[in-house]
């Protein structure tokens, strides 16, 4: 089995939702209203193919002269003089003027064939462009003649084998408004512009193709300077890669409550809170942080001017102009209202293409979700963040939310979607109001289930923890007076403990001079006996050596022994 | 405008004239015809039509008339030059207005009316 051939478009996402390109070798219908972009559909095909795969193409015109064409695509960058004189285009204007034709008996559309078939020739084209055709229904009146010799056309494209698209015009009920869809039958592509709620959104439908698988959705698509650009944002599929690395939030508190690392690479981090509670500012600090790190972000602004941030940000110490002129920031600044939630997604996805940036913010998205309705607007996101998750973007999104009901309506919306979810909230108390900051949810990471007060000063932000205490949460200055209080009630508790200490330190002074007193009486007193004993010793050697001298003098036969040292004598005898 | 159309005036006036004057030189004077007849090879619409119109020339045109027949297999290039869309198509490029005619030429009154050879142009008949 061989699968069908295609030829390559080069135009951005149709190939993709075409699973490769159009047929090759066959012709392809486009149809769609006025001013839908079939003609410049049908162009940048040719100049594509021209300039990507070397295929030169015909261009023939029914309507628009070939100056013209060249005119209104000089505009969109294609310059096709140039083309034309390097072989590779060939426009041919059909002028069909009813007013100067007569009809005089049987005729067939040779000329036209011929034309083609020489155009293709000459240049060796592969492929055709037929635009739109259906003029020729205006210039001949025997219809009859007419279809069969379309169908003699399309013949002959194909034994060319050349890869053909036919425009045509939106009929009432049809496709197009002589039924050409009759005549070619492999794929049939089907533009549409419409308008709901004053916002134009231009869509794409792939109506049929045989042989081959495609995206049967309508898909959205936009005409800039750089021609078409179909984002085929859809059904891609919950197999995005999971990065460990983690991203610092530019808030080092921040980054505590966060496991202490910040957020996961590539996750999508959704900021809510009522006005004015520091979203952007958050923002701001994440952006710092990453053009700091060297990182590329891109910034879509919805509400402020690029001029406007910057200067904001300057009153928080934050310089993003520095990072704007390094080229590692850039902003996309557009008012909601501009086009449709569909126009916005494409817009951003080609923004984000060309600038290949590592972090996204988009400021506020709740802008965004005013323009749609919910499931729109969920069906939008998710496409959003599917895109971002599957390149590895880190999406930091703020979401202005109303007073009341706020978390419930994100909930409905956008909630599920995302991966860490901080919620900045007024502390109003007594007269005051101050920000609070929580972690409503962070995936895969532990993270802090505290109230931190968050406070904007001129070197940015700074998180502190609130004073919970008997009375409650306390923040601002009330939580400052709360600290003073108990600021002095810490410091009379310890003069106190000192006093104490000092106290007892006295006390044992005092006990140790007693010590020292009675231990000065008592050698005293020890001295006094000691000296008695020797008085005393002295006293009776004396009184012996008197009594030996009076024996003496008395003339007794035998001196007697003094009494202590008979007595020494008489027990050393008995031992 | 106002302006124009004031200065316009007296030309206006006589313009009539110069149209009258006009119409009576063309019936006086021979006018020379430019015919082109691009047919596509040698199909049987290409021959009726080159019978046809060179029938008409010669009934009604003889002397005065240039016919080129141009086949645009073989110089497709031309095809593209004069607008040829169908074939066979005849072109009057001169006496001016230019005018084309498709088809084998069968109808000769309506040519002929085309070609202005007849003054009345019979109703065409649907």
């Amino acid at each position: 089995m061989q699968n069908l051939l295609k030829t390559p478009t080069g135009i951005k996402g149709l190939d993709e939702i075409t699973d490769g390109g159009l047929p090759q070798g066959r012709p392809t219908l486009i149809c769609g209203g006025t001013g839908c972009g079939k003609t410049l559909l049908a162009m940048e095909f040719l100049v594509r193919g021209a300039t990507q795969f070397n295929e030169p193409g015909v261009f023939m015109s029914f309507e628009e002269k070939s100056d013209e064409l060249t005119k209104n695509f000089a505009s969109l960058g294609f310059d096709l003089n140039e083309l034309i004189d390097q072989n590779l285009l060939t426009i041919d204007h059909v002028h069909l003027d009813p007013s100067e034709i007569e009809e005089t008996g049987e005729y067939d559309l040779e000329g036209l064939l011929i034309r083609l078939g020489f155009g293709i020739d000459s240049i060796d084209a592969k492929r055709v462009v037929l635009d739109t055709i259906e003029a020729l229904f205006s210039g001949f009146s025997n219809e009859a003649i007419l279809r069969a010799e379309l169908r003699r056309l399309f013949r002959f494209l194909k034994d060319k084998g050349v890869t053909a698209i036919i425009t045509g015009e939106q009929g009432e009920s049809t496709f197009t408004r002589y039924g050409l869809e009759e005549y070619v039958a492999d794929c049939v592509i089907f533009l549409n512009h419409t308008v709901y709620q004053q916002i134009a959104t231009r869509r794409m439908r792939i109506v049929k193709y045989r042989g081959s698988a495609h995206g049967t959705n309508e898909y959205p698509f936009l005409i800039d300077q750089q021609g078409f650009s179909v984002m085929p944002i859809s059904s891609l599929g919950l197999d995005h890669p999971a990065s460990n690395e983690r991203i610092p939030t530019g808030v080092p508190r921040l980054d505590t409550m966060l496991g202490g690392k910040g957020y996961f690479r590539g996750s999508s981090i959704l900021i809510s809170g009522t006005a004015g509670t520091g979203k952007s500012s958050l923002a701001a600090h994440f952006v710092n942080a990453a053009c700091a790190r060297g990182e590329r972000c891109l910034y879509f602004a919805f509400e402020e001017s690029q001029n406007q941030i910057i200067r904001n940000m300057h009153s928080i110490g934050i310089d993003l102009g520095q990072w704007v002129e390094q080229g590692l920031l850039q902003f996309q600044n557009a008012r909601a209202t501009l086009y449709g939630l569909e126009m916005h997604l494409v817009v951003m996805h080609k923004a984000i293409d060309q600038f290949h940036p590592s972090c996204v913010v988009i400021d506020p998205i709740s802008n965004l979700i005013a323009t749609a309705s919910e499931a729109e607007v969920k069906s939008m996101m998710s496409r959003m963040i599917d895109y971002l998750k599957m390149k590895q973007i880190t999406a930091l999104c703020t979401d202005l939310s109303s007073i009341s009901g706020s978390l419930e309506r994100a909930e409905i919306n956008i909630s599920s979607l995302m991966d860490t979810w901080l919620l900045l909230q007024i502390l109003e108390a007594r007269g005051e109001r101050n920000r609070g900051l929580y972690v409503l949810k962070s995936r895969g990471m532990s993270h802090s289930n505290q109230v931190r007060e968050f406070i904007l000063s001129d070197d940015g932000i700074q998180l502190r923890d609130v004073y919970i205490g008997l009375s409650g949460v306390l923040t601002g200055s009330s939580r400052d007076n709360q600290e003073a209080k108990d600021l002095a009630e810490a410091l009379d508790c310890q003069q106190q403990i000192e006093l104490r200490q000092r106290d007892i330190e006295r006390k044992k002074l005092a006990i140790e001079a007693q010590i020292l007193a009675l231990n000065t009486q008592f050698e005293a007193e020890k001295d006094d006996l000691i000296r008695l004993i020797n008085k005393e010793k002295l006293r009776n050697d004396t009184l012996l050596l008197d009594r030996q001298a009076m024996a003496k003098l008395k003339q007794a036969d035998k001196p007697s022994a003094p009494l202590s040292t008979i007595k020494n004598n008489e027990l050393g005898a008995s031992k | 405008m106002t302006k124009d159309t004031d200065n316009s005036k007296p030309p206006i006036q006589s313009s009539t004239e110069v149209f009258e004057q006009a119409m009576l030189k063309k019936e006086l004077q021979d006018e020379h015809y430019i015919l082109r007849l691009f047919v596509a090879g040698i199909t049987p619409n290409s021959q009726r039509a080159i019978d046809n119109v060179q029938k008409i020339c010669e009934s009604y045109l003889q002397g005065r008339y240039v016919l080129d027949i141009i086949d645009i297999y073989q110089q497709p290039s031309y095809a593209k030059q004069s607008q040829i869309i169908a074939a066979p198509t005849l072109i009057k490029e001169l006496p001016l207005p230019l005018r084309k005619f498709i088809g084998d030429l069968s109808k000769t009154e309506q040519i002929l009316a085309g070609l202005e050879i007849i003054k009345k142009p019979p109703q065409p008949t649907e």
